[in-house]
């Protein structure tokens, strides 16, 4: 269970005062559910996807893992404690197969098969892909799985995916969700928060949580949040949503 | 009839992936002395009577065959100039596995300075490959400077695998390389240099015939307070593909320089240089750090898949 106590994060801006990029947010992620963060661009959700993995500290508040405080540890000691990260952006790395990136995630000697299981569920044929550096020969929708295949071996307690969809085609999606519900299924003591805008997405979420201008604009059961946010920009369906021009809507 | 203490046998483990003798036709060496050689009935090792060194002779057609002539050093003080020519008959398909493993516990600089020359017959295929290693806690340097020269023939082909990852103080590396019609020359340099040492490589190819084409690629890493020079000259004398890249990463206080040298003297030559030198990318080591490394497990991931 993860718990977001009173969280603010202010930077400094330009003009040499400070900017409050979130606002006092305070959010409970139970074991066994599945929460999802939606709101418009810029409204702070990548910000609060890192306070949690630690790769910002919150100016304010307090962050609890099972109970524990884990406001001052790194990004590594949380990764140790159980919280798993996809990045919205995944990384690229030179020589660095893809094979050495699901065995490092999983933190275990696993044998290449293992690594082919975890690509094969999100929907890559793994013989074509193990052997792959992740380098920039690998597309944005390919980079973005892989970046799942790294949080499925890593087993977190918490996952945190960030726009998981973002650059997948609508082929590729409908696995996705597949990937999502499984998990979502079979999670006990373990938790999951995706950031996204994909009313599929939001379908399966068991909360959503709305965050604008980095502050809790709404929260609480699906059914209760999910009808005010169909049709507007934080809810869309796969068809506007897909194109990769971000925010670029277009019919299907 | 090999006789090698246990610091030789690591050492030849380090830069030429032996365990026991080779397959093959083999000349090891180790302090200035042959501790073994072996011909086969198609590649001929015969020393050289005037200077220290070998004649390698490849018979024309030889298929699928190797050659291993490491170099080990441990006895400090020791300086040594060698010279192995290679004489690659036409239409061969042959590895030449060399390198120089030196281990110096002494107060003395131990040096080892290999000159090879390749004659590379028409259309035949060499891969090249040498890996320089350096240990011992000694005050002497360890010192390797090899220089290299290719001679190819029509639609020859040779690919050069040079490696050098730790321990060697001080490298200056000269590799010149002529090409004939049709000829294809491929370099693959890892490097990586630490504490105060200096390597410095330099290539000088010259396309001269028509068709014939090079890629010299150098990935390398400088930590600490080491420092590096790349420079690499294609010269297109005729209708001809070169490129040259160094791709390298500078950590600590290391110091890199990358000369680019591209001289076309043909209308129709193609050549392309490029050069990248950067820190560690800040989000490739975040990202590592959240699947449980710490930030120098992460570093060590990131240099050995970007050297690998
Ligand atoms: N380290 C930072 N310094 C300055 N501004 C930042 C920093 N991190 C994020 N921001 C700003 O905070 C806002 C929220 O960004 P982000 O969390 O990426 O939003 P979202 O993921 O909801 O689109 C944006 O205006 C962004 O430019
Ligand atoms: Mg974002």
């Amino acid at each position: 269970m993860l718990e977001l106590q009173h969280i603010s994060f202010q930077v400094p801006d330009d003009g040499g005062s400070e900017k409050e990029i979130i606002r006092d947010v305070s959010l409970t992620v139970p074991d066994g559910r599945l929460i999802a963060v939606t709101g418009p661009n810029g409204g702070g959700k990548s910000t609060l996807a890192k306070l949690i993995t630690g790769i910002e500290k919150p100016t304010e508040g307090r962050i609890l893992l099972n109970g524990e405080d884990i406001t001052p540890l790194g990004i590594t000691e949380r990764a140790r404690l159980g919280i798993g990260f996809a990045f919205q952006q995944p990384v690229r790395f030179k020589g660095i197969r893809v094979f050495d990136l699901i065995r490092i995630a999983s933190g275990k000697n696993i044998s290449i098969s293992d690594a082919c299981d975890y690509l094969s569920s999100v929907g890559l044929c793994a013989r074509d892909y193990v052997d792959r550096e992740v380098n920039a020969s690998l597309s944005g929708g390919e980079l973005k799985r892989i970046e799942i295949a790294t949080i499925l071996a890593r087993k977190p307690s918490l996952s945190v995916f960030d726009e998981p969809e973002a650059g997948i085609d609508l082929w590729s999606f409908q696995n996705l969700i597949e990937v999502f519900r499984h998990m979502r299924e079979t999670i006990r003591e373990s938790s999951i928060l995706i950031i996204s805008h994909q009313e599929r997405i939001l379908n399966i979420a068991d909360e959503i949580v709305v965050l604008r201008d980095g502050a809790l604009a709404e929260s609480g059961a699906r059914e209760e949040v999910l009808p005010s946010l169909i049709g507007t920009a934080a809810a869309v369906g796969e068809c506007e949503r897909l194109d990769p021009l971000k925010g670029a809507k277009k019919p299907c | 009839m090999l006789k090698l203490d246990e610091i030789q046998k690591r050492l030849l483990r380090e830069v030429a992936d032996l365990h026991e003798v080779p397959e093959g036709a083999y000349n090891i060496r180790s302090n200035s002395q042959s501790a073994g050689r072996k011909s086969t009935a198609h590649i001929e090792i015969t020393p050289k009577t005037d200077v220290s060194g070998l004649d390698i002779r490849i018979l024309p057609g030889t298929k699928n065959e190797s050659v291993h002539i490491p170099v080990v050093m441990t006895q400090s003080g020791l300086k040594e100039l060698v010279y192995n020519d290679f004489y690659i008959g036409e239409d061969s398909d042959v590895v030449i596995v060399a390198g120089c493993g030196i281990d110096n516990c002494g107060p003395q600089d131990s040096e080892h300075d290999g000159i090879h020359r390749f004659y590379v017959g028409k259309n035949a295929r060499v891969k090249y490959v040498e890996k320089h290693y350096g240990s011992g806690n000694g005050k002497g340097k360890r010192i390797l400077n090899p220089g290299t020269e290719v001679y190819q023939e029509e639609g020859s082909s040779v690919e050069m695998e040079m490696v050098q990852i730790k321990g060697v103080d001080d490298t200056v590396r000269t590799t010149t390389a002529q090409l004939k019609a049709g000829a294809k020359l491929v370099v693959r340099e890892r490097l990586m240099t630490h504490g105060e040492q200096n390597a410095v490589s330099t290539y000088e190819v010259f396309l001269n015939g028509e068709g014939a084409s090079a890629d010299v690629v150098s990935r390398s890493v400088a930590r600490d307070d080491s420092y590096q020079k790349f420079d690499a000259k294609i010269v297109g004398n005729a209708a001809c593909h070169g490129h040259t890249e160094c791709d390298s990463i500078i950590m600590d206080r290391g110091r890199i320089l990358a000369v680019p040298g591209l001289e076309a003297n043909s209308v129709d030559a193609a050549l392309v240089h490029e050069a990248a030198i950067g820190k560690i990318a800040g989000d490739q080591i975040v990202k590592l750090m959240t699947l449980g490394l710490t930030e120098a497990e992460a570093e060590e991931q990131i240099i050995n898949g970007f050297l690998r």
